[in-house]
Parts: C-alpha cells; sequence; structure tokens
C-alpha cells in the first residue's frame, strides 16, 4: 500500500470514521448549519451551544458522507468545546492552512491551542490530495456559517 | 448481447464482425491509454462520463485546423466551400448512423443537454398549463431540470415513473400514467447510473397509442449498440458526442421533419435566418433554423470521424465485446464480499454502479486512482435516483470498446486493496 494513503487514511482517521464522537442533535443547540459538498453529495448538519458569555458549550454534528468528511466533523467536535466564536475561527484558520500548504507548521499557527492543532495534523495528509480538501473542512465550514448565522439557524 | 432488446437493431445472422474485434489491436488506436498514472499503467473505466478519443478523431480535427480550417455557410472562396460540404457531409453521416429519413432531421446542438433544453423550448413552449410531461427516476439532471424550467414558466405537470427492485423501469406503472393530457414522454434510453435498457419502442408505442410524442435521451445508448430512430418510431432523439469516442461540445438532436417544421426557433442569430429587416425577421428551415450563431465546425469534423470509426468496427462487435466485459465483471466483483452491485435489470449495457459495505465510495475513488484506475463516484447527476435508492453516492464503473478482462481484475484486485486499507 502507498504511503501517502497510509498518510491520509490513519489509524486514527479510520476510527473516527467508523465510530465518529458527537454524533448526536444536542437538544440544547442554539445554532446549527448544515455543510453539503453537491460534488459528492456528502452532508453534515453541525450544532452549536453557545452560553451567555460566547462560548461553545457543546459541539456536535449528523450527517453522512466518507471518512474524511466525518472523521474530521468528529475531530472537530473534540477540540471546539469551551473556545469563543474568535477562537474558533482562528483554528479553523489554521486548520485549514494545514489541509492545504505544503510547508505549513503548528510553529506558524496565529492559535493558542497548539495541543488541538497537533491532533489535528492527523488530517494534514489530505494535502497530496487537493481534491479533497473540501471533505476535511465541510464541518468546519458548517461550523462557522453556524456561528455567523446567530440565532436564525436556531433550528435548522 | 448487452442492448439486443427491442430497442435496438439485432445483429444480423452469420455477422462474423465479432471474430475480427481484437481488443489489444484498437487499443493502439487510443493513445491516451499507453499513459501512466502514479507509475501504474491508466486503467480508464469512466467512459460513461466521457470516453477517449481515437487517433482517427485527434487526427481528423488537427488536420483541419492545419489545412483546410475557414467558416462555414459563409465565404465564396475555396476553403469555406469545401468545409461547408464536408460539415454538410456529416449530417449525412449522423443521419445514416441513427437511420433518420432524412439528414435534414440532424440538429447540430453542443451536447445532448442542450439538445433537450431546445426540445424544451420550441416544442415546450407550445404546451399549455396543465399538459403532462413524462420523465423517469432514472433521468440524469440534463432530462430533468428543462422539464422543471418548464413547468416553472407554464405551468405544465410533470410525472416520474418509478423503477424496479432491479433498477428496470416500472413499465406498468408508466402505461397507468399516460393520459389524454399527455403530450411528451421524455426518457433515457439506457440509465446511466444502472446500466438498464429500457424497452423504448415499446415505451414509444404507447405514448404514440395515447396522443404523445417522446423524446429519447440516447447519451447512453449509441455509445453501447445499434440506434433506429425510424425503427423505434422516436420523435426526438438526442445524444452527444463525446461520450461516442468524439470531441467535447458536439452534441445531437435528431427530429421527426414533420415537428421540426412546425417548431420555432430555440436561440437567434446568424445561420438561422432567411432574411432580417427590423420591421420582419424569417427563418431558415430545419436543421439550421436550430443552428445559431457559428458552429462547432472542428467538432463536427471530429464527431464524424469519431461515427466512422465505430461504423468501421462495427455495432455488434462492440456491443458483443461489451457484453463480455459486463458479464465478466459482475462476476468478478460479486465475488468481492460486502460489494453490492445497484442495478441488476437482466436488459443491461457495460455499466456497473456498486457500493463496499461500510466504506464511502469517495474514499473508493481516491484509493483505487493510486492503482491507476479511473471510475467515477458520486451522484452522476442523477441526485433524485440517488435518493430513490436511498444512497448518498455509488461508485460507477463504466466501459468502453477500448477495455479488457485484464482491466477488470485490476479493479478488482485494487478495490480488495481498499478494503484492507480499511480493515
Ligand atoms: C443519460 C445521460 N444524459 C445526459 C447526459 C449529459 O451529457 P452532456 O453533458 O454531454 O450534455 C449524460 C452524461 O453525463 C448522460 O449519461
Amino acid at each position: 500500500m502507498q504511503d501517502v494513503l497510509r498518510d491520509l487514511y490513519q489509524e486514527v482517521i479510520l476510527d473516527h470514521g467508523k465510530h465518529p464522537r458527537n454524533h448526536r442533535h444536542p437538544p440544547a443547540a442554539n445554532r446549527s448549519a448544515r455543510g453539503y459538498n453537491p460534488l459528492c453529495g456528502d452532508q453534515v448538519t453541525v450544532y452549536l451551544e453557545t452560553d451567555a458569555d460566547g462560548h461553545i458549550s457543546d459541539v456536535a454534528f449528523e450527517g453522512r458522507g466518507c471518512a474524511i468528511s466525518i472523521a474530521s466533523a468528529s475531530m472537530m467536535t473534540e477540540v471546539l468545546r469551551g473556545k469563543t466564536e474568535t477562537e474558533a475561527q482562528q483554528l479553523f484558520d489554521d486548520f485549514h492552512r494545514l489541509c492545504t500548504e505544503g510547508g505549513f507548521t503548528t510553529e506558524q499557527a496565529g492559535t493558542e491551542d497548539r495541543e488541538a492543532l497537533e491532533r489535528l495534523q492527523v488530517l494534514a495528509g489530505v494535502r497530496e490530495f487537493p481534491v479533497r480538501v473540501k471533505c476535511a473542512t465541510l464541518a468546519w465550514h458548517a461550523m462557522t456559517s453556524a456561528l455567523a448565522g446567530g440565532d436564525e439557524t436556531t433550528t435548522e | 448481447m448487452a442492448l439486443a432488446t427491442d430497442t435496438l437493431t439485432e445483429i444480423g445472422a452469420g455477422s462474423n464482425s465479432t471474430l475480427a474485434f481484437d481488443v489489444e489491436r484498437l487499443r493502439e488506436d487510443f493513445p491516451i491509454l499507453k499513459q501512466q498514472v502514479y507509475g501504474k499503467p491508466l486503467v480508464y473505466l469512466d467512459s460513461g462520463s466521457s470516453s477517449q478519443k481515437p487517433r482517427a478523431v485527434i487526427d481528423a480535427m488537427s488536420e483541419l485546423l492545419e489545412t483546410g480550417y475557414a467558416n462555414v455557410h459563409r465565404g465564396a472562396y475555396y476553403f469555406s466551400q469545401t468545409l461547408t460540404d464536408r460539415y454538410e457531409g456529416v449530417r449525412k453521416t449522423v443521419a445514416r448512423f441513427l437511420n433518420a429519413a432524412s439528414d435534414q432531421e440532424i440538429v447540430f446542438t453542443r451536447n445532448v443537454t442542450e439538445a433537450i433544453n431546445l426540445v424544451a423550448h420550441s416544442f415546450g413552449n407550445s404546451l399549455a398549463a396543465g399538459d403532462e410531461v413524462i420523465i423517469t427516476e432514472m433521468e440524469h439532471h440534463a432530462n430533468i431540470v428543462p422539464w422543471q424550467l418548464l413547468r416553472d414558466r407554464i405551468g405544465i405537470t410533470l410525472k416520474v415513473v418509478p423503477i424496479a427492485e432491479d433498477g428496470s423501469l416500472r413499465l406498468d406503472a408508466y402505461a397507468d400514467m399516460l393520459t389524454p393530457r399527455t403530450r411528451l414522454v421524455a426518457i433515457t434510453h439506457v440509465s446511466n447510473v444502472l446500466g438498464s435498457v429500457n424497452p423504448m419502442k415499446e415505451i414509444i408505442r404507447l405514448a404514440h397509442k395515447a396522443g404523445a410524442l417522446v423524446l429519447v435521451d440516447g447519451a447512453q445508448a449509441v455509445v453501447h449498440g445499434k440506434v433506429d430512430v425510424q425503427d423505434l418510431d422516436a420523435d426526438f432523439y438526442a445524444f452527444t458526442g463525446h461520450k461516442l469516442y468524439g470531441p467535447t461540445a458536439i452534441g445531437v438532436l435528431y427530429g421527426k421533419a414533420s415537428l421540426l417544421t412546425e417548431m420555432p426557433p430555440f436561440l437567434g442569430g446568424g445561420d438561422m435566418i432567411r432574411s432580417v429587416s427590423f420591421s420582419e425577421t424569417t427563418y431558415a428551415d430545419p436543421p439550421h433554423r436550430f443552428e445559431a450563431g457559428t458552429p462547432p465546425i472542428v467538432e463536427v469534423i471530429g464527431l464524424g470521424a469519431a461515427i466512422d470509426y465505430v461504423t468501421a468496427i462495427g455495432h455488434d462487435a462492440i456491443a458483443a465485446h461489451e457484453a463480455g466485459l459486463l458479464a465478466y465483471a459482475t462476476e468478478r466483483l460479486q465475488q468481492i464480499d460486502g460489494l453490492t452491485i445497484y442495478g441488476t435489470a437482466k436488459e443491461k449495457a457495460a455499466i456497473i454502479s456498486f457500493g463496499l459495505e461500510g466504506i464511502h465510495p469517495h474514499d473508493i475513488g481516491t484509493i483505487i486512482d493510486r492503482e491507476g484506475v479511473a471510475i467515477r463516484v458520486g451522484h452522476h447527476c442523477a441526485q433524485p435516483l440517488m435518493e430513490c435508492l436511498g444512497l448518498p453516492a455509488t461508485a460507477r464503473a463504466s466501459f468502453g470498446l477500448y477495455n479488457t478482462p485484464a482491466e477488470v481484475d485490476v479493479l478488482a484486485r485494487a478495490l480488495e486493496k481498499v478494503k484492507e486499507l480499511f480493515g
């Protein structure tokens, strides 16, 4: 098996793909948005619960898709809890660069949460597969549009 | 025979072209098949999406550009006149290819999508609110969206014929759907996802009995077997050049002369007029009425070369070869644990949609790409069908005249690797 494929489909990714974490619809979610990849029909809905001072207190998702998009959504839900909108957006910017820029290292990141970015590093294999970058970022795009949409997207 | 239904002309007894079919020699005609992908020989199993081009097509187009190019229907000089003759000659080639009664029934379009849109406008606009157009669950978006646009324009009713479990059309349901208000049945001859071959002759017979016309989307059908529009009694028949080993940006609409004559233009401009003044413009007769502007001249010449190429090999021989591939691939893929084939209709063209248990088609596509195997994954521009099947996507291997059983083996081994990787 080729190394680029092993890099892309690492054990961690396959595990999250098969057993996604936080794959549920939290009843207290106050924001949500659907991410849709028209190329392959994949779709995920990201649910957020934000508290009074703007922190993400719960994050979950539902949906179907390829191993990359589901693993990425699952891992996203694990690193976002407790973050403010700005921090979440910053982490996404760094993650996006991780998935697209060859020379990008966690040292160059803007986020304070290096540990989170290091966990997301396993998804950096998509760099070698440009058409799959959309899969890796699908849930993240949905997350940012849920944040941007505010209350309007509360009940899907 | 993959397409030996009532929809396609039977192969003449005593035809021995099958014996002459030498796939290894034919592969030599397709320069791209020598390419490697990630160091592996290219195994191209996506001809249903677009087929590769033989040397004859490539040469016909580049020779024209190097030695004889000019505009058509305009110049009073040598190159323009000789090229106009060649351009119109391809119309005759297409007419023979479909067995149309006259070359005046052949309209050049950009692709099958544009051909269907042409009918949806020029014929569709004559319909009234409440008139019915029937399509099916297995249509490509190209044969759904133009009718939805027509529905939004004038309020026709769009009805959808369901498919059976095996991916064949529910002919009984279709027959029940025809009413005196049915004006048009727009239906694919062969499903691009399931491979199902629809019993077109019977479908058309029933429509005509109910007083409705039939438009056939032949994009996948002309590739796999002989089509005879007069035998079918089709009112409109459309196909696209790039799936038929020809270039992109050239499609064909066949329409019965009596219908085309009555239809107003689709697009307006040069070439489609008889005379123009600010007070009144009169239109050319069909087919030129429907060919506004400078046509895809080089592509028409390329299409002519493609049709000559497949005709020389012989429909029967190609159909027999592909039927063999379909049978072998079906058997070989079914041996893979956890693999499901979607579409098992009795009459089937060389198209296999499938899934692997627990593995998304997108991941399959990425992994076997690294083995040099090109297949299509996704919804195949047939999202409503995917919904009917309850699937977000499928993987699809589609075969052309240049594919071999050895390539099926490469596909099967690559799929085993996918399973290995996913544990
Ligand atoms: C059945 C069918 N109809 C229509 C089309 C559209 O062809 P084109 O994009 O060349 O118009 C395709 C090919 O994608 C097809 O398979």
